[in-house]
This record gives C-alpha cells, structure tokens and sequence, in this order.
C-alpha cells in the first residue's frame, strides 16, 4: 500500500501526458466539415481507460488536469469555459451510465460524445448570447454519437490489451 | 469492483442507446430544417450585439475587424466567410449560409455572423 501513491501519481502523470497528445494530434487532423463545438475526442479515448481501469475520482483528476493543461498552453478563458463543461457533463453522464452496469463501454462513450457536444453548445449559446446556435444541435448530436461509438469500440480494445497492466 | 472490463463491448443496450441518439438528432434536424425560411440580411454580431448588418441579395465583400480580420462576402444570396486571421480559421470552415438563423462563429474574435429575416422575409411565397 506503501508506493500505491507514487504509483498512482506516475500513472496520472502519464495518461494526461497522453491525454494532452491526443488533444493535440486532434487539432491536426482535418474534418470534412466543420460545425462548432464538434471534434473526434480523442483524449476521451485515456478517460476512458481511466474510468474503467482505475476509477471515477482518477478519471476525473485526468480529465480536468488535461483540460485545464491544454487550455493554458493552446487554449484560452473561451476554450476553458468549453472545454470544462464539455468534460464535466460528459464525464459525469459517463460515471452515471457506467453505475446502472447495464451499459457497456461503447454505450457509455456514446452517451459522453454526445453529452459533450450538447454541452459545449450550450456554452457556447450562453456566452455568444447566440440562441440559433441550436440549429447546430441534431449535427452535434448524430456527429457525437459516431465519434462516442468510435472511441468506446477503440478503448474497449484497449482495456482488453491493457487487462494484465499494473494499475 | 473497477479492476474487471466488461467482456461484452457492446451490448444491447448500446445498440438501443445509439439508435435512440440517432432518432433524437433527425427528428431534431427535420424539426428544425422544416422550420427554416430564407433569410433577407446579414448581420454581423460582436459579443452578442449587431454591429453591422447587409441585405442579403446585394453581393458584396465586407472586411469585419473586431478583435482581429474577418473577410465576409456575400454572394447568390449566402453569406461566408473566406479569410480570417484567427489561429484556428474555423469560421473559414463553417459552410456557407443563407436560411433565416443560421450563423457562422468566430470565437477567438467573438464574432458571430447571422442571417435574420429582415423586413418582410425576402420571399414572394413558397409553392411545394
């Protein structure tokens, strides 16, 4: 029990490492279309992990210090304010979803992807005082559910791989 | 507790989940587009206020510098945005617009481009 904290701390350190990579990497690749607030989620992919692998509290650590990490060095006080209740809501309907047990993986990042892209519009609503931002919302939704299968079907194989990893 | 994955990836109930999702979002989007109407202006808003506003059917080329430059033009009765100096260009992205509501977002230079319908909404009548 002694070095679960070290232990613990490295395996933080190395996921939002990771996370950070793939938020990234996110910004390089190029979608067909662009509607606001829409992105693969790619850093979903280490919270998820996180959230079947090691737990709620840790998933939640990772997340918001990759969230808050990514703002400071690429983003600024608009993209925080998104990105946070993005990752906030998500997670929590994620954490939600995964407690009723009846949901596997891919259902419970479908239900993230697409409570991430619902919320991250709302902000953007709120702080753009811009109301038919709505009209964006059936896109966000079906576009959040792809990206959610994607990414629940991904960290589904990598739990699989990861079963026999030490944390 | 948290230690075992689950050894089904996908169940049932996500296969429900994700068609549910699926439904929700078309028949948001066929509410939505059968609500829409062509629009008659263009207006320009910064931080959630109109600071300028066009007709709709004039073509022209507008340069909009709120917190930085945005190339606006208006042709053919849409509305886009074809240069900007913002780090991420996704209001060069956006696709064009032209029905009443819809927007094209700037966020670093919190500029939001909307079609509103103006005065008396630019149409004769509609025949479908």
């Amino acid at each position: 029990m002694k070095n679960l904290g070290i232990r613990r701390i490295s395996f933080y350190a190395l996921l939002i490492a990771l996370a950070m990579i793939f938020s990234y990497v996110e910004t390089l690749i190029p979608l067909p279309f662009f509607v606001p607030g829409m992105k693969l989620g790619l850093a979903n992919i280490v919270t998820m992990v996180a959230l079947y692998k090691m737990g709620t509290v840790d998933a939640a650590v990772i997340s918001g210090a990759r969230i808050l990490l990514s703002a400071l060095l690429f983003g600024n006080a608009f993209s925080l304010a998104y990105s946070l209740a993005g990752g906030a809501v998500s997670l929590f309907v994620m954490i939600l979803l995964k407690k009723t047990r009846k949901f596997g993986i891919t259902g419970v990042s479908v239900a993230g992807g697409v409570c991430h892209n619902i919320a991250q519009i709302g902000v953007a609503a709120l702080l753009l005082e811009t109301g038919e931002l709505i009209y964006y919302l059936p896109v966000l939704i079906v576009t959040g559910a792809i990206t959610g299968c994607l990414i629940g079907i991904i960290g589904g194989i990598l739990l699989k791989k990861l079963a026999k990893a030490p944390f | 507790m948290e230690k075992k994955p689950t050894s089904k990836n996908i169940r049932r109930n996500d296969i429900i989940l994700i068609v549910g999702v699926l439904l929700v979002g078309a028949v948001l989007f066929i509410v939505i587009a059968s609500a829409k109407t062509d629009g008659a202006r263009v207006d320009v808003l910064v931080n959630g206020d109109v600071a300028e506003s066009y007709p709709l059917r004039e073509d022209r080329t507008v340069e909009l510098a709120y917190n930085g430059h945005n190339l606006l033009r208006i042709e053919d009765g849409t509305a886009t945005v074809t240069a900007a100096d913002c780090p991420d260009k996704l209001c060069v992205k956006q696709r064009t617009i032209s029905k009443e509501g819809e927007t094209i977002v700037c966020l670093p230079h919190r500029v939001v481009i909307r079609i509103s319908g103006g005065e008396a909404s630019g149409m004769d009548g509609v025949v479908r």
